[in-house]
């Protein structure tokens, strides 16, 4: 355990507005997209339109011959050098994964997947030429629906591996000595609620379409792409193309947005590489929002069967889950690992004392699925507290006094959960009592009862999520205990530069997180040198060339802390010079607001004089590097656990069906706050994006397999007008398992609003019998749920 | 190729297009003007947005010959003197932005929102700015900077 310390802090806690801001509102910036290079050229993709089938011919004299076409690709042409697009987490020894060719060889496997490339001088060209490619299919059947695909004698999404089960993976908390076991804990119980839910697949939807531009023409080959992990690409690509490591830099430049959409080695990124380097000249791909769509991966689509064990008492004491798990047509970079992440999350904030969770991974003819904003913990918290919402329905219970009964009490931490992870710090009574304060949660109950005395038309429900989450993904150790492919440390250089000012190297590299901000107001505290004395730079494998990269909330808590290493080095480093500077005892010095003094005298020298006097170099400690530059490379000792409490009124119009949300209150402990806007910020989006899920997205797809949300008319991200006001607040429980006590706060909102807004809309149908809606829950679903319980289909 | 006159943030250009060619893309592709950026194919997202004579219009649903003898203004060219426009200064004040994409359009939309209605209501800014999408804010930051630079004050 790591104290969390105290010293003063005159720039972590303030609301700094961001340095990142002024290129983005002015329009200078520097989106992939936007790079022209000389003699570049453009790609358009071929794509299939059929779920599953032979390619038997593809025909591509046409579009060879067309103007401006300088090379057409098909898969036939890659296949010795496109190798397998990367999984980095095989999450059994024994799982079965399909190859996954950047591009179709001989079968597809989803609609969407490239068949062909056309390279030419105008994006244009390329896209007419594209329309000329002739290719010839075979049709074979398709299996899309996740249930039918599990079982025995399903059609199969690939033929050769002979099932569609990819690997079952099991965590029992009896065999892990964690807890007791839940078969037992059923068999006794005085109550079970068994219910089966089904987390649609929704598709990412970051504003800044992906884009990938490849420069072969300097010895080390240059690759900007819109990604959240330039490191890591930067490895894949060398690995799956055979690249030399040494002989890449990857850029990623302004990006974006990408909430996991853009962790992932992408067909696209690999063929732009092998053609550039066939033609020796750079190649640009940009795709389309309808390429998007159907070609970058999409998140969720699980289904979920629960059984919850309590005491009449309203003491939960056993939760078992049987979880199916949609991949698609392919394993991902992270695919098969994504349930995995849910796997210690279904306990939650509670104590109950057995649980099993069972997952199964299936492939199926979609396009396949990987991380998207929370990755398995959004599923998880969904799922415990619909449950916990309804276990307080059958027991007569008010749902957040059943809540409180299980969850762990503050002086209880650090408490080791039933999924073996030891949570650190929480406070659930106070962000509970808070956010019921800001809701006025015994008012909307009464005025709830009067609208069910009145039999109103519109009915009001109230909707409680209690969630809790593990992030900051993640100590290497545990990562290695899941089968993942590489360690989850973060790296840091602080450069102290000769004329005082300072550039701040991260291996995190954001994409409207606020690195640069955040970054820069921590290394200040550190170094006492003004917030705009410090740079921060990332996102480019020349600049830094060390990292794991941004998802899974792990910046700040992992890479923040890198900095914050880096730049004591640097103070350590510095008081050695420092003490020579003023012939004094190096024990003697202390070091506050960016000034070495000697204890109990006036004679000081700043770090700004350190720093042109070690540039310098003429008068140096015998022995002493001349150099103040430091770096430091973090191991995140445990998890943080951010955990809240949201609450969320409804007004559900029993006639028409249509769910308004009336109120909206998020109480967050997300530790120590080292930016309260960015934070808020973040908070903000999050709950938005889970809002997203529980009323209006759903990636759809037809019988034959065509995703018919194929656009952003169909697939429907929320506006302006759809969204209501939010009541946010924090409580602070520093996290223990880093110096600044920060958690992770990027994926919270997400993990936390999806469940509170479908609680509300249940409660308010409740007494219409209605115990369900499935997600999204639009104005016609809750009509249907209406229809049908009125006429005593719904128990 | 057909002949246009467009007069874009304030320079005049003479240029021969495709017929096809999108407005948006003219404003990337020949004029450099990469502030203003394309976010969909269906004119849903409004990343594209710029004034055409003062007023928003989605500059990937115009083809640039249908510009041909107007102004266009793009979110590089309403900041004066190195002064921020008053609503790209409330953008920043209110951090009603992320990773900035949709923000010129978004900050495009909402000039022209406080043009026609200068004192809009919360309401009004949220139907107002409907055809504009955001993923990372959730809005309500937007609906704040909106609100600010219609108050006309300064930092809120």
């Amino acid at each position: 355990m790591t104290a969390v310390e105290e010293r003063a802090a005159a720039e972590v806690g303030r609301p700094r507005k961001r340095k990142e801001d002024r290129r983005l509102i002015t329009g200078r910036t520097r989106w992939t997209d936007n790079l022209m290079l000389p003699g570049m050229l453009h790609t358009a993709m071929v794509r299939s339109p059929i779920a599953h089938g032979r390619i038997t011919s593809i025909d591509v004299q046409a579009a060879s011959q067309a103007s401006g076409v300088l090379l057409v690709l098909t898969g036939q042409d890659l296949a010795e050098e496109q190798g397998s697009l990367p999984n980095a987490w095989p999450i059994t020894d024994d799982q079965k994964a399909p190859p996954h060719p950047a591009m179709a060889v001989d079968r597809v496997a989803f609609a969407g997947e490239i068949v062909a490339a056309i390279i030419a001088r105008s994006a244009a060209e390329a896209r007419d030429a594209a329309e000329l490619v002739d290719v010839e299919y075979e049709e074979l059947p398709v299996v899309l629906d996740l249930d039918a695909a599990s079982k025995e004698g399903a059609t199969l999404a690939h033929p050769d591996l002979g099932t569609n089960v990819s690997a079952t993976w099991v965590f029992d908390s009896a065999e892990a000595g964690s807890g007791s076991n839940v078969d037992d804990a059923i068999r006794d119980s005085e109550v079970t609620i068994e219910r089966t839910y089904r987390q649609q697949r929704l598709i990412p939807g970051f504003m800044e379409p992906r884009s990938v531009v490849v420069d072969p023409t300097h010895e080390q080959i240059t690759v900007w792409s819109a990604t959240q992990i330039p490191h890591i690409l930067k490895l894949m690509l060398a690995l799956t193309t055979d690249t030399p490591e040494s002989k890449l830099r990857v850029i990623a430049p302004d990006v974006g947005g990408g909430f996991g959409g853009k962790l992932q080695v992408t067909p696209e990124e690999v063929i732009t590489l092998l053609a550039a380097k066939r033609l020796g000249r750079p190649v640009k791909y940009t795709e389309t929002r309808s390429e998007n769509m159907v070609s970058g991966h999409h998140g969720r689509d699980q289904i979920q069967r629960l059984t919850l064990a309590a005491n009449r008492d309203g003491t939960v004491t056993g939760f078992k889950v049987d979880l199916l798990a949609d991949m698609g047509a392919y394993l991902g970079l992270v695919t098969s690992g994504i349930p995995i992440l849910g796997a210690f999350m279904f306990n939650a904030i509670y104590k109950f004392p057995s649980y099993r969770f069972t997952c199964t991974n299936v492939f199926t003819n979609k396009t396949w699925t990987d991380a998207y904003r929370g990755a398995g913990r959004p599923e998880a918290t969904y799922a415990i507290e619909r449950m916990m919402d309804e276990l307080a329905a059958e027991l007569d219970m008010d749902p957040l006094e059943l809540r409180e009964k299980n969850w762990i009490k503050h002086e209880e931490f650090p408490f080791t959960t039933v999924a073996g992870l030891e949570y650190d710090s929480g406070n659930y009574e106070a962000a509970t009592a808070k956010a019921k304060e800001m809701f006025g949660y015994d008012d909307l109950r009464r005025e709830q009862a009067e609208r069910r005395e009145r039999n109103d038309a519109v009915q009001l429900g109230i909707g409680i999520s209690t969630y809790t989450e593990m992030c900051g993904l993640a100590p290497s150790r545990v990562l290695g205990a899941l089968s993942y492919g590489a360690g989850g440390w973060e790296h840091a250089s602080v450069r102290m530069l000769a004329s005082g000012k300072v550039e701040v190297i991260t291996g995190s590299s954001a994409h409207g997180q606020g690195h640069e901000t955040a970054w820069s107001q921590i290394v200040a505290d550190r170094l006492g040198v003004p917030f705009e004395d410090i740079e921060v730079l990332h996102g480019d494998t020349h600049v830094a060339h060390k990292g794991m990269d941004t998802y899974g909330s792990r910046s700040l808590t992992i890479g923040g802390i890198a900095a914050l290493r880096a730049a004591d080095k640097v103070v350590e480093k510095a008081k050695t010079v420092a003490a020579h500077m003023l012939e004094a005892n190096r024990d003697d010095l202390e070091f506050e607001g960016g000034k070495f003094t000697v204890k109990g005298t006036d004679k000081s020298v700043t770090i700004g004089d350190v720093a042109l006097h070690t540039f310098a170099a003429h008068d140096l400690p015998d022995e002493y590097e001349p150099s103040l530059d430091s770096e430091a490379t973090v191991d995140p000792e445990n998890f943080s656990f951010p955990h809240g409490t949201h609450l969320c009124a409804v007004e559900v119009d029993t006639e028409t069906g249509e769910a308004k949300i009336r109120s909206y209150v998020c109480v967050d402990d997300v530790g120590s706050v080292v930016n309260p806007l960015i934070v808020e910020g973040q908070v903000h989006g999050g709950v938005a994006q889970g809002i997203a899920q529980a009323l209006y997205e759903e990636a759809i797809h037809d019988e034959s397999g065509t995703l018919v949300t194929g656009s952003l008319v169909d697939y429907l991200v929320p506006s302006a007008a759809d969204l209501p006001t939010f009541g946010s607040d924090r409580t602070e429980t520093p996290a223990t398992s880093n110096p600044l006590g920060v958690k992770g706060v990027g994926e919270a909102g997400t993990i936390a609003s999806t469940p509170a807004v479908v609680n509300a809309i249940v409660d308010a149908l409740r007494p219409m019998g209605i115990n369900d809606v499935p997600m999204p829950c639009s104005p016609h679903r809750i009509w249907q749920a209406i229809q049908s319980a009125s006429s005593g289909g719904q128990s | 190729m057909a002949q246009i006159n467009v007069n874009v943030d304030g320079v005049a250009y003479s240029d021969d297009v495709e017929p096809r060619m999108l407005l948006a893309q003219y404003l990337r592709e020949r004029l450099g003007k990469t502030g203003t950026v394309i976010g969909c194919d269906t004119s849903n997202c409004g990343a594209c947005t710029v004034h055409l004579d003062g007023r928003s219009v989605k500059s990937c649903a115009m083809f640039a010959v249908q510009a041909d003898g107007h102004d266009v203004t793009t979110i590089e060219g309403i900041a004066s003197n190195g002064e921020l426009h008053p609503v790209q200064q409330a953008f920043h004040d209110t951090h009603a932005l992320q990773c900035g994409f949709c923000t010129p359009g978004m900050i495009m939309q909402s000039i022209d929102l406080l043009t026609e209605n200068p004192k809009p209501t919360e309401a009004e800014i949220r139907l107002g700015l409907e055809g504009n999408l955001c993923r990372c804010t959730g809005y309500q930051n937007i609906v704040r900077a909106v609100q600010q630079a219609s108050s006309g004050g300064g930092e809120s």
